[in-house]
This record gives C-alpha cells, sequence and structure tokens, in this order.
C-alpha cells in the first residue's frame, strides 16, 4: 500500500526529525507546551468546535422553531439545492460573473482552506498516532502551493478591504482579525515546513493558531460556514416556490 | 470608520413626520422598542442574517442608488444595514433620538425593499427583511415620513389608501360604468355579484386619480365575457401602506377585509389592477401576517390575467400597438411573482416590437418608487430621482435601440419612472398594458 | 320573517318563467328570490338610462334612472336602492322612501325584516337612516354601519373631528368614536371599527385602537383596562352581556372576555368567535399552525386541519353541533363536528341546519353548475343558479330555490328524498 509506505517515508523525513528533537534536546518548557498545545488544547480545540457547531446550528434551528415555525411550511429541498448548487459553481451566478478576480480567488480560498489541512500528510499522521486512522494524502508540493493560494487570497482580502469603498465602509477591526485567523494557520504551517527563525517555535504557533481558527470558527462571522447553507436554502426556496423567480 | 469616498452636497430634508416623532423620543423609549423588536418580534432570520453576512459588500451593486450615487458606499444594502441595524444590536438599543431619525430616512426612503440585492448576496441575506425591520422600529417610536405615515392612517380609517369613503368607491364605479356604456351601451360592473369567478379588486389611486383604469378593465372583463364582480364595501383595495410603515397590525387587518370580501362574495380568484406592491401584500406578505401560507383565495395579477385572456383567445387583437415598446419588469411581479415571462407574451402579443432594457427580467433595477419610497412624498422626490440615475441610463440605452414607449405594469413603477422620464428629459411616454390592451384589442362595433 | 310555517310546504313544485324576460328588456341583472321563494326578481334595464325591477313577470310601477343593490327583506319585501333626478333613496316594493338623500348605501335588515336600515350620504355628511328617518347627528364621516338583530338601534364609526390631509397628528389623537342611534360616545379613538350591540340593545361594544400601537375593546365608550398588539371584531353573550373579543398578545391570539383571558392555549389566528344560541360553547376559527386553519371549541382545536380557509362557521340551534366551510388548494368542503363531508365542490355556501339540528344542508357549486347536498348526499339536478336551501321547521323537509333552462322552479322535497 503506498498509503503506508509514504507514511513510513513521512516519519523519517528532515523536517520532522527535529520536532522530535524538540522534544529530546530543547528545554523542558518547550518540550511540555508542544505536549499541552498537541495534546489537551487539541483535544479541547476540537471538541469546541464540533460541539459550537452543533451547538449553534440547533440553536438557531430551535429559535425558528419558536419564533419562526413558518419557515419550515416554505422549505422545499429541490428549490433549497437548487440555489446552493449555483451559489457553489464559479462564475454560476451573476454576480460571480460580474467580479471575476474575486470569484477565482474566494474559490481558490475556501477549496484550498478545507482540503488543505485535511489531506495534509503531517495532520493525517497526527490523527494516525493518536487515533490510529488515516486516509489519502496530498502531495507536499500541491500542500504548499494550496497553502501559498490560502495566503495570498487572504492578502486579496486584506488589500479589498483596504481599497474597495463599499468593503472598506462596512469593516471593522474584527474582519482584519477574523481574517488574520484564519491566516495564521497556513502562514505558521507554511513557516514551520520551511523551519524558518526556528520551526519549533512555529510549530507551536501554528498548532495554536490553528486550534484558535477552529475555535474561532462556530462563534465568529466564519460561522457562515454553518449558516451559509441555511440562509442560501431559505432564500432559493422563497424565490423558487413562492417567487418562481431565479435568485442567482 | 472609513469615510465614503465622494462626498456628496446634500441637501437636508425636513420632514414633519419625522421631526415630530423625533421629538418626542426618550432614551428609554428606544431602547425598550428596540429590544423588544429584536428579542421579541424578530428571530432566527434576523439572528443569522447578521451573523452570517461577512461584511464582503458583493451585494453593493445589487442597488441602483449604489450605482447611482457614484458607488457611494452609504448606500449600499449592507451599508445601510451597517447604519442601522448593526449599531442598534451593538449598542442594544441605546441609540440617540437623531440616530433614530436617520435610520427612519435610511430604511423608508433610501430602500425599496426590492430584495435584488438578496439575488447578489452570496448567501442570500434578504437586506430588504432587515430594512422592514428598521421600518418597524420606527414605526413603534412613532418616527415615520409625514406623507407615508398619513396614507397608513387613511387605510386604518377607510381601509384604502386614498381617504375614498365609502359611498365615493360606489359612485365611482357606478360613474365608470355608465361612461363605459357610452361605448359598449350593455357593458355593466357588476356590483355585489355574490358567486362571480373573479372579484377584481384595485388601489386606491384608480377610484381617486385614475378612474378610467377602471374603465378600461370594465371593457377587457366585458369583451372577454368574464364573470366578474367589485365588491361595494370595504375591502375592495389591494394596497397596502401599511406593510411599507412596519405597522403589522393594520396590514393584516388590511389582508382580512380584503379576503374576507373575496370570500363572503364567494369568488374563486381574486384578479387584481397593475399593481406591484400590492400584489406583494397580497401574494405574499400580508396573508402570512394572518397565517395563511399562500393566499387563501388564489391571487391573478393583471399581467397573468390578461396572459390567460390572450392565450385562451377570449380576447383578440384588432391592431398591433406599432411604435416600439419596452417593458419595466415591476420587482414586485416579476422577482416577486415571476410574471416575467407572461408578461412579455403579453406584450409581444399586442405590441409590433419589444425592445429589451437591460437588464430585464427579475434582475431589473428596481423604479425607485416602490416600497413606499414614492409614498414618503414630495420632501423626498429629488433623493428618489436621482437614486435611479442608473433606470435613466438602462432607458436611455433602450431608447438608443428604437424604444419610445415604455410599459410599467405597475403603478408604482409608472409614477416613479414618470418623474425619471421627467427629470432626465427621457421623452418617453409610459403607459400600462391595459393602456395598449385596450386600445389594441378587438372590441364590439 | 315570513314564519316558515306558514310558508307553502306542500306543493312539490312551482315554476316561474325567468329567462324569457329578456324579450321585454334591454337587459336583466342578478336574480333574487324571496326566502319563502315564491318571488323572483331582478332589475331590468327598460331603456337607456332608465331602470325597473321586474317580479315574476311583472315589473315596478315606477321606474328610476338606475337602480341597484335588489335584496329581500326576510319578511318578503323587495328593497332596492334607486336613484332619482341626482338623489338616492331606497325603494321597498317599488315605492321610494321620501326622504331623499345625496347617497345611500350597504341595506341592513333586521332578523324578522321589519326594520330596513341603510348607510346615508347627504351633502357630505354621512349617518343611518332607518325606515325613512335619518340619524338627527351626521358626521363628516361614517363607517362599520349595523343594525341590532331586533332592528331596534344602529350603530356606526364616526368621525367626530375635522383634520386636515396630512395632519397625523391630530389623528393619532383621535378623531373617531361609535355612535350608537347617531349618538356619539364621548371617549375617542385612533380607530373604531367592528362593532357589536348587546342583545338587550343597551350596550354597544367595538374594536378600538387607542394609540398606533394599543388596541382593545370599548363597551359604550370605556375601553377595557388593558390593551393588547391587537384585537378582532368583539361579540356579546348572548344572555349575560359580557363582551368576547380576539385579543394578540405577545405574538399568538386568544380570546378575552371583558379584558381578561379566557383560553389557555394560543392560535397562530383566532377570528369569528361565536356563542352557541344558548351561550353555553364558545366556538371560533383559529389558525392552529402557521397554514392550519381549524375550529376550537371552548378552546379545543378540531383535529382537522385545512391549508386555505375555514369560514362560515355556525352553531346548530341546540348547540351540540358546528358546521363551516373548508378550503384545501382549490377544493371546497363542507365539515360538520370536525369530520369531513366526501363530496368536495368549486364553491360551497354557508351550511344550515334542520331546526332539530339533525340534518346539514348546502349550496353548492360543481363544474360551473349549481345544486343543493343534504348531508353528504348530492341533489341530483344541475342548476344554473341556486339559493340557500331552508328546512322546515319539522326539519323533513327541504325548500329548493333554482332556475333551471331558464326557468325558476321553487320546490319543497323531503329530506328522505335526496
Ligand atoms: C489542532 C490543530 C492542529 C495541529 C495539531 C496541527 C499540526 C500540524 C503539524 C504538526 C504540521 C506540520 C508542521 C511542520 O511541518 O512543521 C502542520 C502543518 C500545517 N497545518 Fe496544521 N495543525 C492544526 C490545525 C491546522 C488547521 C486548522 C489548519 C488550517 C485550516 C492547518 C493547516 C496546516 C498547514 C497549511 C500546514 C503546513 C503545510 C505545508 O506547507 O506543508 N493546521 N500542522
Ligand atoms: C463551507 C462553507 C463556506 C462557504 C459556502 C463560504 C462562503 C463564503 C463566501 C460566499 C464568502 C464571500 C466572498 C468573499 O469575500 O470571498 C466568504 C468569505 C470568506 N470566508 Fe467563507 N465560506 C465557507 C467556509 C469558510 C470557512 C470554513 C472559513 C474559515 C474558517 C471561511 C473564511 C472566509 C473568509 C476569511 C472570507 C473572506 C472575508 C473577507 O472578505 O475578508 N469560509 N465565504
Ligand atoms: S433598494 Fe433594493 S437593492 Fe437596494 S438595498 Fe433596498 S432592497 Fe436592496
Ligand atoms: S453580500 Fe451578503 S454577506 Fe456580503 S456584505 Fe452584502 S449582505 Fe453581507
Amino acid at each position: 500500500m503506498i498509503h503506508f509506505k509514504r507514511l513510513n517515508d513521512l516519519l523519517s523525513r528532515k523536517y520532522w526529525a527535529p520536532v522530535s528533537a524538540v522534544k529530546e534536546h530543547k528545554g523542558e518548557a518547550m518540550n511540555t507546551l508542544y505536549n499541552f498545545v498537541s495534546g489537551p488544547l487539541a483535544w479541547v480545540a476540537f471538541i469546541i468546535f464540533f460541539v459550537g457547531c452543533l451547538y449553534r446550528l440547533i440553536r438557531i434551528l430551535v429559535l425558528v422553531h419558536k419564533k419562526e415555525k413558518y419557515i419550515y411550511t416554505y422549505m422545499s429541498w429541490k428549490y433549497s439545492f437548487r440555489s446552493i448548487l449555483h451559489w457553489v459553481i464559479p462564475f454560476a451566478t451573476v454576480n460571480w460573473r460580474k467580479h471575476p478576480v474575486l470569484t477565482i480567488v474566494t474559490f481558490a480560498f475556501h477549496i484550498c482552506l478545507i482540503i488543505t489541512p485535511i489531506f495534509l500528510l503531517s495532520h493525517i499522521i497526527l490523527w494516525d498516532e493518536s487515533w490510529s486512522v488515516s486516509w489519502w494524502s496530498l502531495p507536499d508540493s500541491l500542500v504548499q502551493a494550496m497553502t501559498l493560494i490560502v495566503i495570498g487570497s487572504c492578502i486579496f482580502f486584506l488589500i479589498r478591504r483596504l481599497i474597495s469603498p463599499e468593503v472598506q465602509y462596512v469593516t471593522f477591526a474584527s474582519d482584519y482579525i477574523i481574517l488574520a485567523i484564519v491566516a495564521a494557520p497556513f502562514v505558521t504551517g507554511f513557516m514551520s515546513y520551511y523551519q524558518w527563525f526556528g520551526y519549533q517555535v512555529f510549530t507551536i504557533l501554528h498548532i495554536l493558531s490553528g486550534e484558535i481558527m477552529l475555535i474561532a470558527i462556530p462563534f465568529t462571522r466564519l460561522s457562515h460556514m454553518l449558516f451559509s447553507p441555511l440562509t442560501r436554502a431559505y432564500m432559493g426556496s422563497e424565490f423558487g416556490g413562492v417567487r418562481h423567480a431565479r435568485d442567482w | 470608520m472609513a469615510e465614503p469616498a465622494k462626498k456628496v452636497e446634500e441637501k437636508k430634508i425636513i420632514d414633519e413626520g419625522l421631526e415630530m416623532g423625533t421629538e418626542k423620543l426618550t432614551q428609554d423609549r428606544i431602547e425598550n422598542v428596540i429590544n423588544r423588536v429584536l428579542k421579541g418580534e424578530s428571530g432566527a432570520r434576523l439572528k443569522a442574517y447578521v451573523d452570517t453576512c461577512i461584511h464582503c459588500g458583493l451585494c453593493s451593486e445589487a442597488c441602483h442608488y449604489y450605482l447611482s450615487q457614484d458607488n457611494d458606499p452609504r448606500w449600499s444594502p449592507v451599508g445601510k444595514v451597517k447604519q442601522t441595524l448593526w449599531e442598534m444590536i451593538k449598542k442594544k438599543g441605546k441609540v440617540s433620538p437623531d440616530f433614530i431619525k436617520r435610520a427612519a430616512e435610511i430604511a423608508s426612503t433610501e430602500c425599496n425593499l426590492c430584495k435584488r440585492c438578496a439575488m447578489y448576496c452570496p448567501f442570500g441575506i434578504d437586506i430588504a427583511y432587515m430594512m422592514l425591520v428598521v421600518r418597524r422600529i420606527n414605526h413603534l417610536l412613532g418616527v415615520t415620513p409625514l406623507y407615508i405615515q398619513d396614507t397608513a392612517h387613511s387605510h386604518a380609517a377607510t381601509f384604502n389608501q386614498m381617504w375614498v369613503k365609502d359611498d365615493e368607491w360606489i359612485d365611482t364605479l357606478q360613474w365608470q360604468e355608465e361612461e363605459a356604456q357610452g361605448e359598449i351601451p350593455t357593458l355593466r360592473i357588476p356590483l355585489e355579484k355574490e358567486g362571480a369567478d373573479i372579484m377584481y379588486s384595485v388601489i386606491g389611486p384608480e377610484p381617486k386619480f385614475q378612474a378610467q383604469l377602471i374603465y378600461q378593465a370594465a371593457v377587457i372583463m366585458d369583451v372577454a365575457g368574464v364573470n366578474w364582480t367589485m365588491p361595494a364595501t370595504p375591502g375592495w383595495d389591494n394596497s397596502d401602506m401599511a406593510m411599507f410603515t412596519g405597522d403589522n397590525e393594520i396590514m393584516g387587518r388590511l389582508k382580512r377585509a380584503h379576503f374576507e370580501t373575496a370570500a363572503r362574495l364567494r369568488v374563486k380568484k381574486i384578479v387584481m389592477g397593475e399593481c406591484g406592491h400590492a400584489f406583494r401584500s397580497v401574494y405574499d406578505v400580508g396573508n402570512r401576517w394572518l397565517g395563511w401560507r399562500m393566499p387563501p383565495i388564489p391571487v391573478v395579477h393583471a399581467i397573468e390575467f390578461y396572459y390567460n385572456l390572450l392565450k385562451e383567445g377570449r380576447i383578440k387583437i384588432a391592431k398591433k400597438f406599432e411604435e416600439a415598446v419596452t417593458l419595466n419588469d415591476p420587482c414586485n411581479v416579476s422577482r416577486g411573482g415571476g410574471l416575467h415571462d407572461k408578461a412579455r407574451y403579453v406584450v409581444n402579443a399586442i405590441c409590433e416590437s419589444l425592445v429589451e432594457m437591460h437588464p430585464n427580467r427579475e434582475y431589473n433595477y428596481c423604479c425607485c418608487a416602490g416600497g413606499g419610497v414614492i409614498n414618503c412624498g414630495p420632501p423626498y422626490k429629488m433623493k428618489r430621482v436621482e437614486g435611479n440615475r442608473i433606470k435613466a441610463e438602462q432607458l436611455f440605452a433602450a431608447k438608443a435601440r428604437g424604444a419610445k414607449v415604455l410599459i410599467a405594469p405597475c403603478h408604482n413603477c409608472h409614477s416613479g419612472l414618470e418623474d425619471i422620464n421627467h427629470h432626465y428629459g427621457l421623452g418617453m411616454e409610459i403607459k400600462f398594458i391595459g393602456d395598449i390592451l385596450y386600445e389594441a384589442m378587438e372590441k364590439p362595433a | 320573517m315570513l314564519s316558515a310555517e306558514n310558508w307553502d310546504w306542500e306543493t312539490p313544485e312551482k315554476l316561474i318563467a325567468f329567462a324569457d324576460w329578456n324579450e321585454n328588456f334591454a337587459w336583466i341583472e342578478e336574480p333574487h328570490v324571496s326566502c319563502d321563494g315564491e318571488k323572483i326578481a331582478a332589475i331590468v334595464n327598460i331603456a337607456e338610462g332608465e331602470f325597473s325591477v321586474c317580479i315574476n313577470g311583472e315589473t315596478w310601477e315606477n321606474a328610476f334612472e338606475k337602480i341597484w343593490y335588489p335584496r329581500f327583506a326576510p319578511d318578503g319585501r323587495l328593497t332596492a336602492l334607486v336613484s332619482e333626478m341626482g338623489e338616492w333613496t331606497v325603494a321597498v316594493d317599488g315605492i321610494a322612501w321620501e326622504n331623499k338623500f345625496g347617497y345611500v348605501w350597504n341595506t341592513l335588515f333586521s332578523e324578522d325584516g321589519n326594520h330596513i336600515a341603510v348607510a346615508v350620504q347627504q351633502d357630505m355628511a354621512y349617518c343611518m337612516a332607518v325606515n325613512d328617518t335619518p340619524w338627527q347627528q351626521s358626521y363628516s364621516n361614517m363607517t362599520n354601519p349595523l343594525l341590532s338583530s331586533d332592528g331596534k338601534r344602529t350603530a356606526a364609526t364616526v368621525q367626530v373631528e375635522d383634520f386636515g390631509e396630512g395632519d397625523i397628528q391630530k389623528f393619532q389623537e383621535g378623531v373617531f368614536t361609535a355612535a350608537l342611534d347617531g349618538k356619539p360616545w364621548n371617549t375617542k379613538f385612533v380607530n373604531v371599527w367592528k362593532m357589536a350591540i348587546s342583545p338587550d340593545g343597551e350596550k354597544l361594544a367595538a374594536e378600538v385602537r387607542v394609540s398606533l400601537y394599543d388596541y382593545t375593546i370599548a363597551v359604550n365608550g370605556r375601553p377595557w383596562d388593558k390593551t393588547f398588539g391587537c384585537v378582532w371584531e368583539p361579540i356579546f353573550h348572548p344572555k349575560s352581556g359580557s363582551v368576547v373579543a380576539p385579543v394578540r398578545t405577545e405574538g399568538a391570539w386568544t380570546l378575552a372576555e371583558d379584558g381578561n383571558l379566557i383560553w389557555d392555549r394560543r392560535f397562530v389566528q383566532l377570528w369569528h368567535q361565536m356563542y352557541s344560541p344558548d351561550g353555553n360553547k364558545l366556538a371560533a376559527i383559529v389558525a392552529s399552525k402557521f397554514g392550519k386553519w381549524t375550529i376550537a371549541v371552548d378552546g379545543k382545536p378540531w383535529s382537522v386541519t385545512f391549508k386555505d380557509l375555514i369560514t362560515d362557521a355556525a352553531f346548530s340551534p341546540d348547540g351540540r353541533r358546528i358546521a363551516a366551510v373548508a378550503k384545501d388548494d382549490q377544493k371546497w368542503k363542507v365539515v360538520v363536528d370536525g369530520a369531513v363531508w366526501e363530496n368536495t365542490f368549486d364553491m360551497a355556501w354557508k351550511p344550515v341546519f334542520s331546526p332539530d339540528s339533525k340534518n346539514v344542508a348546502a349550496k353548492v357549486e360543481k363544474n360551473g353548475k349549481y345544486t343543493i347536498v343534504v348531508n353528504d348526499r348530492l341533489w341530483g339536478h344541475e342548476c344554473e343558479t341556486i339559493w340557500d336551501p331552508i328546512f322546515n321547521s319539522e326539519g323533513d323537509k327541504v325548500l329548493l330555490r333554482s332556475i333551471e333552462d331558464g326557468k325558476y322552479y321553487r320546490r319543497v322535497i323531503t329530506v328522505n328524498d335526496l
């Protein structure tokens, strides 16, 4: 199995060794810190992420149930998916076509953002170590490219926020913070890969930032990951079932 | 916070309704009402919209105000939310009376609730809904522009938009019946005919100022041999400015009267004149407040009605309208009811040539009169006309390709476009579909 | 009311030609028939600008420039609103009232038909007129005219202060009130809508808006202590005289009696509350959930629900049963005590109970033809027009009034023959 072989290769890879080295030779403090962030804190982060997402979703549905039950009566699977499908395909909507650069960037960004950490070999190894589960991984060079795409996209978003008046006008400090939270794991992950300025620091920083991002998803505007399918489905259902018009 | 790219010279508009209302505000009342609406009346929808919006500004270009104001972000859909709801939420309702006044201006006179932005936001966030929440807050605070408030009062007292008294309504119908009998001696406007197939309903301004529209409708009904009736009681007016002032209770009261009148007359359908907002109020909004998922008695907009008559051959065209026309799809029946293709069928059936304006169908720009904006009256006329330069450009382009006549199958569009026509010197003639259909159809000699 | 006992319940069929009236007139308008079924009448156009009413083939002696709203009073008299020389009045059996007005409309009858009331406009001042006598006071506007069932009292919403166009302040201070027999309450309200007159005629209750946001019920000008987000029209208990109205609190509807909530359950909608004749039961049309309509009796909704509409609910004379018309999609249905009839219709009219409460009948439409259903059994005739069925006092016979092949038939059939 190629799969298995690659894992073994990886364990002996040069960049992995220093991490172990951290454990062996560097100060106890660093070591404990690493163990802490990659152990209990990671647990905490994942639990908060999953439980948080579930909590937010359940809460919003309960709220609908309590106060806006009528919404359920308009929901239609057909029109929900018709709408969602249009919006998750690049250039399938009028507004995507109006903003070709942004469309390319945002799709590249979101795809890389979600795919990279899931199919990253280093991540899979960690899963394998603690849970003995592993899956197919992306080649490193591709991961690096994707990481750069995410970082580049974040820079694009930042610039857009700074120079585009309509975005600038609705920008708050929190928008920059959110952007930083998203960019951080990619930046730090990338740095630790190249072992710039002391990989160990960056590895720890990376893990920390990854955890921060996970925790931030359910509780900030990053929750658009959770709610966007719902808002889209609702609008799609209203447009399809009641208004008999396109919503894309 | 970032300032808009370009400062526009703005005249301060004084609106007595807003001034008067603002004077009476106290901090407590503001806080109380805002929290009551945000926490009590609204729910998951508002929460999801506020939490999901990623502040990307992608909705901006949907809005004709934004496009017409040189992309000034204060006029962008999300920009309007920022200036109103976000601030109210952030401050937990502790905003100043002046803030409320400005919020009323924004929500009532700088947004037509056209929902075009809902088609442009990747998440389908419904800014129009949020502007209605702001209007609701303003209503409960008593800070609503004078003219539209007065109209809401008319609705409450007379169940129509124009202070038309019970007898004046009937009298007008009888007068139009007599007028039309000059053309077709046996024509009738059957009043209170229980068991007719169709109840025809109109908006208040028709009997008040445009009685000839009732005349035309009567001729169309008569020639097509429709079994129809009109009520001689309140409930005849399908319009609803209370829907746009946030006075949901009065909106519900009006819609109840409308549907119960139709039920009393035992009609199978309500056919309504060429009005967009009224369609929205009976088809989509008012019925919901009353607990009806869809209208309890089907509502057929004039466009669809004409479509059926032409398609079934109940009306024949003697001579098509010759001048090239362009068609303005009203938001409330196109984006709100999907009638754009039927409208084209009708227009092609009665006119020699249709020159499309762009964008069109559900993507058409709002006329900038809808959503109660034109009903906020003269103080806001220039704001409204200047807020839709893009419409003038869109029409100039259609004109350059030969369009001479502009069809607007909606009362609000009609009046709004008339102002635009005038202000920008478009020189187009504006007509209802009914105007042309009436001219073009075969009538008994 | 012409007591149904005195009607002809023996002759199985009477026939009056109707369609051939056409030959004598430019046109005839929609026919109306008397309760006892003996008379059929319609407005006829004699010549341009000349109208009359034809009853059983005979035209009123008087012709008018314009006639509309022909309605039979329950006592069998035929009324219509008529105009001559630009003035309007009521004509009863062809004889115009002596008083003439700028306009009259909204004819109302007492239960026995002895009292006839209309809304009146004269020189842009408004009032009501009963039996040819207008109120002493008149107002700059008047809406919601009402006649008590015994015909002794009239009421309406009246505007008691003038205000200029766009004077929203004045409006919000309150310029409307209710008037009983023309005499206004001394409290003013932002709005006054539908009303009810107590069985003894002493009290008038109305739904009122005390500010733009606060709704309540006012009885003889005194609002209830509590206000609500919204209210609908009140009714009186047939015996005790207490007032019950639907009220909206915290976004949901329930019933209140004299200001106190009496039903525990909350509804998405609640209206047309009604007492059984003995006053022991209280029922209302409700939406138990969004888009699900039914009837609640003493606060408990039926289990059957309808998507579109439920309307024309009525208690049986003994107060034990309820019948109503319901609609789902394009189908109209009759529901009795929570059970839906198997037959569905293109249209159904208000169901009628027999006096012994055992039988239910209704006028219905199917495929453009009209007929009667009794206890879910269709009468075999397909008529061009039909009127509501009426039971005899024993409840074993039904009076059917219909037009078939251009002829008007008055038939009496026994319930068992159906
Ligand atoms: C519990 C949280 C996480 C842990 C323990 C973790 C752990 C690691 C480790 C050990 C590496 C290898 C670093 C190295 O090569 O020195 C890595 C790389 C990386 N991780 Fe994470 N990670 C976490 C969360 C995330 C998240 C949430 C993201 C992004 C959404 C992410 C994106 C990346 C990227 C982009 C790389 C570098 C890939 C490359 O350029 O080779 N990580 N991570
Ligand atoms: C899977 C569901 C998701 C969908 C459908 C989605 C959709 C979108 C859309 C439509 C935009 C606006 C367009 C733009 O500005 O690029 C956006 C922006 C953004 N999304 Fe997502 N997203 C998802 C998940 C995520 C996740 C998981 C994250 C990060 C954890 C994320 C982070 C961002 C960021 C940072 C922006 C740009 C904000 C800015 O302009 O500053 N998204 N997303
Ligand atoms: S006017 Fe139309 S496009 Fe502009 S904000 Fe309002 S609803 Fe959106
Ligand atoms: S497009 Fe949608 S998410 Fe973006 S700013 Fe506008 S409302 Fe918010």
